[in-house]
């Protein structure tokens, strides 16, 4: 039996890379849970939270985006497929979460709904690019 | 793909989504009020702060204009005595927590156009003993306050609203120190403080104090509890500092008047930021006893402001609109009526100090403004009284806060980014 190890990246992800895509996705989650309160309780301080949050998965993003730059520039590295979707998802959902800490930087009620929205879609393409990005080499595939 | 290109023409894009801005004739009771709207990014432009170097601000033919005092603490009110003698204000108060991302950076932008000077916290006194116009005397006349900024006298109480207590001082004719501490008659509302100056009028028989109390947001980012006790005029009564709300909805009443003759209260407020160029006026009004002016639900009347929530629909039914619009981001944050002595074609009016916009892609205000009076209200556009401030291309010498009229025939200007007052004059003949 002829076993094929697909090469999803080099080698696994570089451990603070790892960090830092995981760590992308609790924090917009973390926004867009806190939009959702404000929307219904209207308590600002939730609004304050999401602006916060949609902060702190911006710098998270944008740091993996570095490494996952970094990671197709390099030319001797073998890059495995899906590398490049990878990064281009999380640049996607860097762009949309900057336009989504804009939205939040309006005072009180003017960054909603599209704040909670665009605070959902960026959860959600931050899912799918930490999904991309963890598809990892595995012993045992079959083709 | 090119990821970095990509993000360039993304931001590039974001950044281009500002709209351009035409000035509609915004003055009087009726302005134009276009529809609400802002792009991804508020419109800043901010005053770059410049020396005034030979510059002097430009007066109406028949006027001068000189600097009576220089080097001054962040000077914003100013109150001329019975003696002639003049008392400046200096201070800068403040300090709000940062809550959001966005206070940080604004902060940092808006910090640029102001003066690096640390407010002084005092009443400054000068004098122009021989009636030469030059003021050779410059004193403290009480240190150790908070942020003051509302002055009033009346017989022999000088009144300061600190930013978080109104104050009494005892006053005689020729005093240049304060003779003791002050009295305190009530606290101000102070927490947080966002709109921190304390304006102040009192009435001709000095029974009753009125004190202007700001918003403590733009539109209700900080949440409904913190404004509990602003965006009003609290009349308080002299004597036992007890007081009520005389006026509410006044986003921020940055200064008071009362009208010679009639004893009605006026005041200058600055209206909201952020829903587009020509939005929402600042204004000049006549401030009606019980009356509410709309803030936070509503602008100019009953203009829904979608960004407060929850909404008051009631409120907003019985929002009045105000007398005068100055124009949308002037900031007017000095009122004071003339008087005969200004010369005919400035008796009858009010002069208003427009401190200058920061939310407009076309800067507006920077300058000191007379509004004509007939039959005790406002009437015709407003005409500009001091003005060559800030050039076209942002370079910012002065930026006008607090004015008073003397008696005597002279227009007392405060300038808080050259940390100047300056007097303007009908030239003498002869």
């Amino acid at each position: 039996m002829e076993v094929i190890i697909e090469r999803r990246y080099s080698e696994a992800i570089f451990p603070l890379h790892a960090l830092l895509l995981a760590g992308t996705v609790p924090l917009f989650l973390g926004a867009a849970l806190s939009d959702a309160a404000y929307a219904s309780t209207y308590e600002i301080q939730w609004s304050n939270f999401a602006s916060w949050l949609i902060v702190g998965g911006l710098i998270f993003a944008g740091l993996a985006l570095l490494f996952a730059i970094v990671d197709l520039c390099i030319p001797s590295r073998r890059r495995a497929r899906g590398a490049g979707w990878y990064a281009l998802i999380l640049l996607i959902t860097w762009v949309l979460g900057f336009v989504d800490a804009l939205l939040h930087a309006r005072d009180a009620w003017a960054a909603m709904p599209a704040g909670l929205a665009l605070s959902v879609i960026v959860t959600l393409l931050a899912c799918v690019a930490a999904w991309f990005g963890f598809c990892t080499p595995r012993i045992g595939g079959m083709k | 793909m090119k990821p970095g290109l990509f993000m360039a023409v993304a931001l590039s894009a974001l950044l281009a989504a500002c709209g351009g801005d035409t000035q509609p004739a915004q003055y009087g009771a009726a302005p134009e009020l276009p529809k609400p709207q802002r792009g991804l990014l508020p419109d800043m432009v901010i005053a770059k702060p410049a020396e005034w170097g030979d510059k002097l601000p430009t007066v109406p033919e028949g006027y001068t204009i000189s600097a009576i005092a220089t080097d001054l603490k962040i000077p914003r009110q100013t109150l001329v005595l019975p003696n002639g003698d003049i008392l400046v204000a200096e201070g800068r108060g403040g300090g709000a927590p940062v809550l959001k991302p966005k206070d940080v950076i604004a902060g940092y932008i808006k910090s640029k156009g102001t003066s690096p000077v640390k407010g002084g916290n005092r009443l400054t006194l000068l004098r122009d003993a021989d009636g030469d116009g030059a003021y050779e005397l410059s004193t403290v006349f009480a240190d150790n306050l908070n942020a003051p900024y509302g002055l009033a006298l009346v017989d022999g109480s000088l009144y300061v609203a600190n930013q978080d207590a109104l104050l009494r001082f005892d006053y005689q004719e020729g005093q240049t120190k304060a003779s003791g501490g002050p009295t305190k008659i009530t606290d101000l509302p102070s927490a947080i403080n966002h709109h921190w100056t304390k304006s102040l009028a009192a009435s001709a028989d000095g029974q009753t104090l009125y004190v202007g109390i700001g918003s403590n947001s733009n539109i209700t980012e900080r949440g409904m509890a913190a404004e509990v006790d602003r965006a009003m005029v609290w009349q308080v009564d002299a004597r036992s500092g007890a007081h009520k709300p005389y006026a509410t909805g006044l986003r921020n009443p940055t200064a008071l008047a009362i009208q010679p003759g009639t004893g009605q209260l006026w005041a200058v407020v600055n209206e909201r930021d952020e829903i587009g160029p020509n939005l929402v006026p600042d204004y000049l009004t006549a401030v009606q006893e019980g009356r509410f002016y709309g803030w936070p639900y509503s602008y100019w009347g009953q203009h829904v402001d979608d960004r407060v929530r929850p909404q008051n629909l009631e409120k907003v039914a019985s929002a009045i609109a105000p007398d005068y619009a100055l124009g949308s981001h002037v900031a007017a944050l000095g009122v004071t009526f003339s008087n005969e002595a200004m010369g005919s074609q400035f008796a009858d009016g009010v002069f208003v100090g427009e401190h200058g916009s920061w939310n407009r892609a076309d800067p507006v205000g920077y300058k000191v403004v007379f509004v004509p009076f007939r039959d005790g209200r406002p009437a015709g556009p407003p005409v500009d009284f001091v003005s060559g401030f800030r050039d076209s291309d942002g370079t910012t010498r002065g930026r006008p806060v607090g004015v008073s009229v003397d008696p005597r025939g002279a227009l007392i200007v405060a300038d808080d980014l050259s940390n100047t007052v300056w007097r303007v004059a009908p030239a003498r003949s002869g």
